[in-house]
């Protein structure tokens, strides 16, 4: 969405909302101490997430805890890693909050429950049942709804964060239903009883938890068709907070089909895998074509976080199929590419979240037709934005090209042989992939491009400063992350290495891929060396640099001139391209899928109709899928409860008279 | 790894950086001739280079170190892919380190170096020319990856070496029809991401038409020279990598003689100039298409990529 004024300057921005009032503010050290705890918190769940990837499995109860069911935590290699990932965002956007704390002035309530949804988000991974599982992740949905309507004064954080509730809510009662009906199924309410029995399950509940655990993770992850809550949250939600989202909470939803559909319920039938590769190949195009024509920075991540988690779940599918297909080998290949892409995906997104919360409180801006030059103004900021942008492109020496790179050769390797629904779906799925890849680099170029080069198109651009010390700390932190994992994937190898063996239904017992200084795959030809490119990369580019000393001693002095400008005295910003005229081309290329509302108004001078006064350009992108499934429900939905409305008229005599009613039936009913 | 693999290697990277600007050179005199001009000659572009090297640095204002880096993150970014592809000689002591999808990524890195640096001048041209190479950028990379994938299926791996492999042990496979499929959408990526006829004309300056020199134009002196040499290489590069994915004869194998890659420095040489010279008479025939019809050409590859990898798929399940 956005409107772009092509012939006024862009008139000097206010944050937000002028006549909001101003939040009260908390004491200094109330930030400090939200920050240094959700930090803390982080810590531990790095530490706890590592003795749960390496050591024995344990087992904790706490009966007291919850009459009846009790509460269980189990620690084994697949929790621990998403433990791991999780703690790690944690630290690193514990410490920044510190600082964007103060600066945005938090009020009381959010800064008490960062820590709180930190360590929600640690308890999902670590439940052993479904009851505790249940509790950990209405937990995190709860903290996270009320650190949504952190800034809730402003009117479209809290149209946000009612769309956010229901979403979750209704993904909550899909998940509720679904475990519920698992645990009846398997008798037992811990995890680890319900795998033992799981072969027993009937094939009806299966299908049945299936689906609607796909829906209510899916909801989560922020997969198509309920991916709406994320571009809606995302950028309403405070930067430290989308990044918890985006980079950790997203996660969960993988989580959820990994454990209960791929370990607990699978190997499934060929369908489920079929399923969760159209859902992640639609959700990945969907998502990135939306990102490449965004021009507000952070909804452009959130939509970036949909492609991202699209590619993940393909991967899964593309791991549950090759399984049942019986292609073990590249089915371990697969599921790395999942688990690699969703670390890196953590790493990235972090950094790239917390970069744009710098920006937004520099400058109170995301659009990025009002940002740009802040290369110069905020150096730091720029190269953290840069390396994160480099990561989602998926571009080598990006944290993000591992995870591609292996997800595209477990696509070619499947064996072909005699089966036409691989012979269909590979290649298909590599074109999704290509698609995406491309795409999502003109996404990352714009957002970088646009927003933080050239010269800043607005006053609030022009005066930004470079972030506070905690923030530039904590961007640091998610910064090198993203390096680590960009270039020596092989620190990762251990950890994937015991997740995969506790994966038997999607090639445990196999030999997955070697993550070394050369990343090499079982059983085929094909290798990779991220280090190793950098590094040749490098040197490359300093021969390229040392041919370009060629003939430096006939040269004149150096010299620092004026940009060319036509002809004209000097550019001014509003020369430049924008965010919208940048994806243009883009846009008109996917027209048919974007469907944009676009209008082009002509002011003419009163004198003439001949002098053009201003020419206003507006586009407006509305999701197709919001606006063909969401309408008709929330019309349905609407329509129910004006129903129900005409049966309430406050009279108590027609209130006695249900109550009678109901009693009768139930009467009836229970003889 | 012997040590003339590492001179095969050293060779095919010479052989580039000495042999772009005869390419580009070749192309612009046989163009000439066609069009009934008498051309600067084959060794114009390298008295080009020799005089923008000499000439004054020149950094325009405002712009930051992305704009200075830029030229030198594409032509090394080439060089590198020089060094790794099989041009001479199959076993380059960087052959494990990245495969085609490698190599696809190493290009577009050049490519966003360059889109970035248009963007950071701030001007209107810079602005244009990013916008528009970035979106055909788009379309090109999956059309390149396709393709790829068309061409490892029957080698099952994405690796070079073993594509060019299976292909020489097996010529029967470059006339199947997903090879041919694959050929036709990679030749109109190579001429998408190069810059040629009907995509973009190299030799404009019309403002309505031109993609990659508005990207460069704040560009001058020894800068501008290695952005014109970048692009010289990107196209040998990949004009070389298309002759030996699809004809492989002549290459030196991956534990050379020196006599082998002699050899096979001179096939690669021939055969770039063969397909330079087809490529320049082509474009003597064909005029620019508009920007707005360049999707549909690009799309045209993609399904012509997609079908060829479908088809090559289902031709490996019939065979095997």
């Amino acid at each position: 969405m956005t409107a772009l004024d092509q012939a006024t300057p862009p008139a000097p921005t206010v944050p937000a909302d002028p006549t909001a009032p101003e939040p009260r503010r908390p004491a200094r050290g109330w930030a400090g101490a939200s920050g240094a705890a959700t930090s803390l918190i982080g810590a531990l769940g790095v530490v706890v997430g590592l003795i749960a990837i390496f050591g024995p499995p344990r087992h904790v109860r706490i009966d007291w805890l919850l009459p009846l069911a009790g509460v269980q935590f189990d620690l084994d290699p697949l929790g621990g890693l998403f433990i791991a990932a999780t703690g790690a965002v944690a630290v690193a956007t514990g410490i920044y909050a510190v600082g964007y704390a103060q600066r945005e002035h938090w009020a009381r309530v959010p800064l008490l429950v960062l820590p709180l949804f930190a360590a929600a988000m640690l308890l999902v991974p670590a439940a052993g049942s479904v009851t505790t599982f249940l509790l950990a992740w209405e937990l995190m949905a709860g903290a996270s709804l009320v650190l949504v309507l952190a800034e809730h004064q402003r009117a479209a954080v809290r149209s946000a964060g009612v769309f956010y509730a229901v979403m979750t809510q209704l993904g909550f009662a899909a998940i509720l239903v679904a475990l519920v009906l698992l645990a009846a199924a398997g008798g037992a309410d811990s995890f680890a009883a319900i795998a033992a029995s799981a072969d027993d399950v009937a094939p009806g509940v299966r299908t049945a938890v299936f689906l609607l655990t796909v829906l209510g993770f899916g909801s989560k992850a922020g997969l198509l068709p309920l991916h709406a809550w994320l571009p809606r949250a995302h950028p309403e939600a405070p930067s430290p907070v989308s990044a918890l989202m985006s980079a950790a909470m997203v996660n969960m939803g993988i989580y959820g089909i990994l454990r209960i559909d791929l370990q607990i319920l699978g190997p499934g039938p060929h369908w489920w895998g079929l399923t969760l590769m159209v859902i992640g190949a639609v959700s990945a195009v969907f998502g990135v074509l939306q990102a490449s024509v965004a021009t507000d920075l952070k909804r452009l991540l959130a939509y970036s976080t949909t492609e991202n988690m699209g590619l993940v779940t393909l991967g899964l599918g593309t791991a549950a199929l090759l399984r049942s297909s019986g292609a073990p080998t590249v089915a371990a290949i697969a599921i790395t590419a999942a688990l690699v892409h969703l670390m890196s995906h953590a790493g990235f997104k972090t950094l790239c979240f917390l970069a744009a919360g710098s920006v937004l409180a520099a400058t109170g801006l995301r659009d990025l037709d009002k940002l740009g030059g802040l290369a110069r103004r905020m150096p730091i900021t720029t190269v953290m934005f840069g390396i994160g942008a480099l990561g989602a492109s998926g571009l080598p020496l990006g944290a993000g090209f591992v995870g591609e790179w292996l997800l595209l050769q477990s696509l070619i390797q499947a064996p072909p042989a005699g089966n036409t629904l691989l012979a269909l779906a590979m290649p298909l799925s590599v074109g999704a992939v290509a698609l995406t890849t491309g795409l999502g680099i003109a996404a990352m170029v714009k957002a970088f491009g646009v927003g933080f080069l050239a010269r800043p198109r607005s006053a609030a651009a022009e005066n930004a400063r470079e972030a506070p010390t905690s923030m530039v700390l904590g961007m640091g932190l998610a910064a090198a992350a993203c390096l680590v994992l960009a270039l020596a994937p092989a620190l990762l190898a251990p950890a994937l290495g015991r997740v995969l063996a506790v994966l038997p239904s999607l090639g445990g017992d196999v030999v997955g891929p070697q993550l070394g200084t050369y990343l090499r795959l079982p059983g085929v030809a094909g290798s990779m060396s991220p280090g190793l490119l950098a590094l040749a990369l490098v040197c490359a580019v300093l021969v390229a640099l040392l041919i370009a000393r060629w003939g430096s001693r006939h040269r004149p002095a150096p010299a620092v001139v004026p940009l060319w400008a036509c002809g004209a005295d000097s550019l001014s910003p509003r020369m430049q391209y924008t965010a919208t005229s940048f994806a243009e081309p883009l846009q008109r290329v996917f027209d048919d899928v974007l469907r944009p509302d676009t209008d082009v108004e002509v002011t003419h001078f009163a004198e003439s109709k001949y002098l053009v006064e201003k020419v206003t350009y507006r586009a407006r992108w509305v999701d197709p899928v919001e606006q063909r499934l969401y309408t008709p429900v929330v019309g349905a939905v609407t329509a129910l409860a004006q129903a129900v409305r005409r049966a309430h008229t406050g009279s108590v005599h027609l209130y006695l008279a249900y109550g009678a009613a109901g009693l009768l039936i139930v009467l009836l009913v229970a003889k | 790894m012997t040590a003339l693999a590492v001179v095969a290697a050293a060779a095919q990277v010479a052989a580039v950086l000495l042999g772009a600007p005869l390419v580009v050179g070749g192309m612009k005199q046989i163009r000439a001739r066609l069009e009934g001009r008498a051309g600067a000659g084959v060794g114009q572009p390298w008295r080009d280079l020799r005089k923008l090297f000499r000439k004054q640095q020149v950094t325009p204002r405002g712009t930051t170190v992305v704009f200075a880096l830029a030229p030198a993150i594409a032509a090394g970014s080439t060089l590198l892919i020089a060094a790794i592809i099989p041009l001479v000689a199959l076993g380059s002591p960087l052959d494990g380190a990245a495969d085609l999808f490698g190599v696809v990524g190493l290009l577009f890195l050049g490519t966003v170096a360059l889109t970035l640096a248009a963007l950071d001048t701030g001007t209107a041209f810079g602005g244009m020319g990013s916008s528009r190479e970035i979106t055909i950028a788009a379309l090109v990379e999956p059309t390149i990856l396709l393709a790829v994938f068309a061409l490892s299926v029957p080698a099952h791996s994405a690796n070079l070496a073993a594509i060019v492999t299976a292909t020489a042990g097996d010529p029967g496979q470059v006339l199947t029809v997903s090879s041919v499929m694959a050929f036709v959408a990679l030749v109109i990526v190579i001429i998408a991401e190069t810059g040629r006829l009907p995509v973009d004309n190299p030799s404009t300056h019309l403002e309505l038409t031109m993609i990659h020199e508005a990207m460069i134009l704040e560009y001058a002196g020894p800068k501008l020279a290695l952005v014109e040499w970048a692009s010289g290489m990107r196209l040998t590069v990949l004009l070389g990598l298309l002759a030996n994915l699809f004809l492989p004869w002549g290459i030196a194998p991956a534990d050379p003689t020196v006599l082998e890659v002699l050899v096979g420095l001179l096939a690669i040489a021939l055969k770039v100039a063969v397909l330079a010279a087809v490529l320049a008479a082509g474009e003597v025939f064909i005029a620019k298409l508009r920007l707005f019809r360049v999707p549909e050409l690009l799309a045209g590859s993609f399904l012509l990529a997609l079908l060829a990898v479908t088809a090559s798929y289902f031709l490996a399940t019939t065979s095997v």
